[in-house]
């Protein structure tokens, strides 16, 4: 608590200079240094004061810095209030982040609005487009775990598109029916602008809730299908936006322009799409030469994105589109090529200014709450809340009936609910409606946006975790599962797995088999380091073990030790089997969780708790580091041998079918492991390996692996 | 994928299949393209490596088990027929269904159990040994879980299935500890309706 304390005080010491630095000129005494030569003041028009020489030697110029200054005061200060806010105890599993920013930005603009009197700088259109948005989408697409976003990307794009066009219709429609019944007050609030509003309210961003999905035990499911709308939902929603703004400019609109507009949008998102991969692949293709200079490795990254982004908005195409396609291309090719440390930076420097970007936008959302310039319609704001909740819910209900008949995992009604009580809306509801061209309805507007955004991320965004444990309550009135029970239940999962793998979806897999091995055959080759081909494409299948494995981001289990085989289990022990079961039935080692949030890695969160697994991961990036010669962190000769021997029996498995990459690359991951725990456990876990004996092929592989080892 | 055109006449045995496990004429054309498509060396039957090489079988923790269970009793290769046989453990249980009795057909649900027991029991005593759990609970586990934990938790199965005492799972325990799950949903593929 004293450091929580001290990082208030710290805030506090920074919020007056602040408030100092933004009263106008006109009320404190400026210094500015008087001009150098002969004594001339007052020649460039600014106020100076004709002081001895003795005062020369300090002054104050604040206007030259303003600008930089004041927007550096605002980051630091939401950032201590961050550091603050992750102090403070269990604030942070129920009140999301952006709660925290928005009160920052309540703040701020509430001591700008106190001490200035004045408008506040608002947010431009170019600023936002240009270098607000692009970070934070770049940040979405980079950590977009891509494997199961195509798995699900059919079910992604339905609620995406066909959600987004229901909630934009619906509710545009409905608020302008609403418009004409409270035709005294609401009376010039067009059709066109009905629907611009419906297009920028629909924009949904649930990452705020997202930090709160870890605790409810939202599984990988449901958070891609949330993560992976809200993505393409933005892409969506900016579209729109635009094309109908468009629309607004032009005297009349026709059935025409509407069917150009639709084939416009099309053409928008498409076009972005190829912008972006044209982009990704020389990004990769960039990438294998960093060898030589390392060190600009990360820059490569930021440009080619940024370039796409800029690229597309210069083509009047999708932006958004275009740079998340440009990051889901590029990222697997430059991480392969790219060294660990570099992969870090680019990891740490997306998260870091798409937390900038949000903070920024978010504090403008507070400093825009507290001024003049509000229009209140009690009609239009409660409508458009009610109107948001209902067409949202109607619209995850209908779309999740279609497609559960086409889906193996049917997204059940908890999932529903998760969806669509999660549609927060965020920062790009804020930002568009900023830029909505004026007139005379559009202090409402803004003003309707606040509300819902406030609301949503307040009221919504604090009451979902209670909630849905209500939900989970009324489901688990049967008691909880016998340890045979969930041990047959994984087992007939994995069974039903394998058995849908022979039986093959009738050719679902087939796109993604061929395009698995032209990535294989011609890109790999073409845009991946030679040296780092054969250890990327293990890597590869061991991410690939990872994707069957169950999320465990509690403590590692405790150890059970029974004395005598036939003594019964204490509950305690009972309840450490079965969390031991419930989560690692199906795991090789932990998984890292994928970073959705905007806010930590989650890599960093789960490192301090789950060490081994982890380490197990690091460790064999690093052992292949380390056997080319740079300095890993194990240590001593002996285990220079076994990382030596270890690439070596790998690689020289490589040349082999594909189906027994896995197993080897399981085995000498097993193996890693063991050297990096201490001697005496492997001593006692090999002869486990060795025991199950003969009979199926893997068993040989271990084997024949093991025998290696012995060899070198 | 494939052409619907070629006629299920081709394909051998399709009306004594289609009788046998209730799959429609269609389906069974979709197999055995599907057979054809995995018998990459068209023998006419399916080699343990045909079936290995599907990569997310070879991944799958019990994945040679699975394989296992397409070979029937020393045989080398898996025949269209015994392929349909095995697959039509897994069709959806459809509740208006008439002709048979419910308890042969194959998809039902203690024959469907049958399957999953003999995952587990590989050297077909009709028990599941602790020894067999055992080897069963590694491969799932993985090696997150230390030995004594193991042992512990294959204890703990044992003692709430094991009714009769004898140290082993029995089908009929085996059934029994499963009564309130819903095999019929979970052991059913949507798509082989």
């Amino acid at each position: 608590m004293a450091a929580l304390w001290t990082l208030w005080t710290l805030s506090f010491c920074l919020v007056w200079p602040s408030c100092w630095a933004l009263t106008p000129a006109a009320r404190l005494p400026q210094l500015h240094n008087p001009p150098t030569v002969l004594g001339l003041n007052g020649t460039d028009g600014s106020p100076s004061v004709d002081l001895p020489m003795a005062l020369r030697v300090f002054s104050v110029d604040y206007h030259h810095v303003q600008a930089p200054f004041e927007i550096v005061l605002w980051i630091m200060l939401a950032s201590l209030a961050k550091l603050g806010f992750h102090w403070s105890g269990r604030v942070p599993a129920v009140v999301p982040e952006s709660c925290l920013l928005i009160m920052v930005g309540l703040l701020v603009g509430g001591v700008i609005y106190g001490v200035r009197h004045s408008a506040p700088p608002t947010l431009s259109a170019d600023a936002f487009f240009l270098f607000l948005l692009p970070p934070i989408v770049l940040d979405a697409g980079y950590f977009l775990p891509g494997r199961l976003f195509f798995e699900n990307l059919g079910t992604i794009l339905w609620y995406a598109v066909l959600g987004t066009l229901w909630n934009v219709l619906g509710i545009g429609l409905s608020l302008y029916g609403v418009c004409l019944l409270a035709q005294s007050s609401l009376g010039d609030v067009s059709l066109l602008h009905c629907l611009l509003f419906g297009s920028l309210i629909a924009a949904v961003d649930p990452v705020a809730v997202l930090s709160v999905f870890q605790e409810m035990h939202v599984n990988d499911q449901l958070h891609i299908l949330v993560f992976g709308e809200s993505l393409l939902n933005d892409a969506v929603t900016v579209v729109l936006y635009k094309q109908i703004e468009s629309f607004l400019r032009l005297p009349t609109v026709s059935g025409l322009d509407v069917l150009l507009g639709g084939c416009r949008v099309v053409v928008v998102g498409l076009g972005g799409l190829f912008v972006g991969l044209f982009f990704g692949l020389l990004a990769a293709l960039t990438s294998r030469f960093t060898s030589r200079a390392q060190v600009i490795a990360p820059l490569f990254v930021f440009l080619y994105s940024y370039l796409s982004y800029l690229t597309s908005e210069m083509l009047h195409l999708s932006g958004i589109m275009a740079i998340v396609t440009c990051a889901v291309t590029m990222k697997q090719y430059v991480e392969a090529n790219v060294s660990e440390r570099s992969n870090t930076s680019i990891q740490y420097f997306l998260k870091m200014w798409s937390s900038v970007s949000e903070t920024l936008i978010f504090i403008f959302l507070g400093v825009s709450t507290i001024q003049d310039v509000h229009m209140w319609s009690w009609p239009f704001v409660c409508s458009t809340l009610l109107l948001c909740l209902v067409w949202r819910a109607t619209g995850v209900l209908l779309l999740t009936a279609v497609v559960n008949k086409l889906r193996r995992n049917a997204v059940t009604f908890r999932d529903q609910f998760i969806i669509a009580y999660g549609g927060l809306r965020g920062a790009i509801c804020f930002s568009l409606v900023f830029l909505i061209d004026d007139f005379p309805k559009k202090r409402l507007f803004i003003t309707t946006t606040i509300v819902v955004i406030l609301f949503t991320v307040f009221v919504q965004g604090m009451t979902i975790k209670p909630l849905v444990e209500l939900l989970d309550v009324k489901r688990k009135k049967r008691a909880l599962p016998s340890v045979s029970e969930e041990i047959h239940s994984r087992l007939i999962d994995h069974l039903l797995a394998g058995i849908e793998d022979v039986v093959g979806y009738w050719g679902q897999h087939y796109w993604k088999d061929k395009f698995e091995q032209f990535n294989r055959k011609y890109l790999r080759r073409f845009l991946i380091r030679e040296d780092h081909q054969a250890r990327s494409s293990i890597l590869r299948v061991y991410q690939e073990l990872e994707r069957r494995e169950q999320r465990a981001d509690e403590e590692a289990p405790s150890l059970v030790d029974p004395r005598s085989h036939s003594r019964p289990l204490l509950p305690e022990e009972m309840d450490s089997i079965r969390r031991i079961l419930s989560r690692n039935l199906q795991s090789f080692n932990n998984k890292q969780t994928p970073a959705y949030s905007r806010h930590t890695l989650n890599q960093d969160a789960n490192r301090a708790r789950t060490k081994k697994p982890l380490h197990r991961h690091l460790s064999l990036g690093e052992r292949y580091t380390f056997t080319q010669g740079e300095v890993g962190e194990s240590s001593g000769s002996g285990r220079v041998r076994k990382g030596l021997c270890r690439s070596h029996t790998v690689c020289s498995i490589s040349p082999r079918a594909v189906s027994q990459e896995p197993l080897v690359s399981t085995t000498s991951a097993q193996i890693t492991d063991l050297s990096s725990s201490s001697a005496p456990r492997e001593d006692a876990i090999s002869p486990q390996h060795q025991a199950p004996g003969g009979g199926g092929a893997p068993k040989k592989h271990l084997s024949f692996v093991l025998e290696n080892e012995k060899e070198q | 994928m494939g052409s619907s055109s070629s006629s299920v006449n081709h394909v051998p045995n399709a009306q004594e299949l289609m009788q046998e496990t209730g799959f429609s004429a269609s389906q069974i054309l979709r197999l055995y393209e599907r057979f054809e498509f995995l018998d990459r060396d068209r023998t006419g039957g399916l080699s343990f490596q045909d079936l290995e090489a599907l990569p997310h079988l070879s991944i799958n923790p019990i994945g040679d088990r699975i394989i296992g269970a397409f070979f029937s009793q020393g045989q080398e290769t898996v025949d269209f027929a015994s392929f349909v046989r095995v697959l039509a453990h897994f069709r959806p249980v459809d509740s208006n269904r008439r002709d048979g009795a419910p308890q042969e057909q194959a998809n039902s649900r203690t024959r469907k159990l049958k399957f999953a027991f003999q995952l587990y029991d590989q050297d077909k005593d009709g028990k599941i040994s602790r020894a067999e759990l055992l080897q069963v609970l590694r491969s799932m586990l993985g090696i997150q879980v230390t030995e004594e934990q193991l042992q512990s938790i294959a204890e703990r199965a044992i003692q709430e299935a094991d009714l009769d005492r004898d140290d082993a799972i029995s089908f009929d325990e085996f059934k029994k500890s499963l009564e309130k799950v819903d095999i019929d949903h979970k052991m059913s593929i949507r798509i082989l309706r």
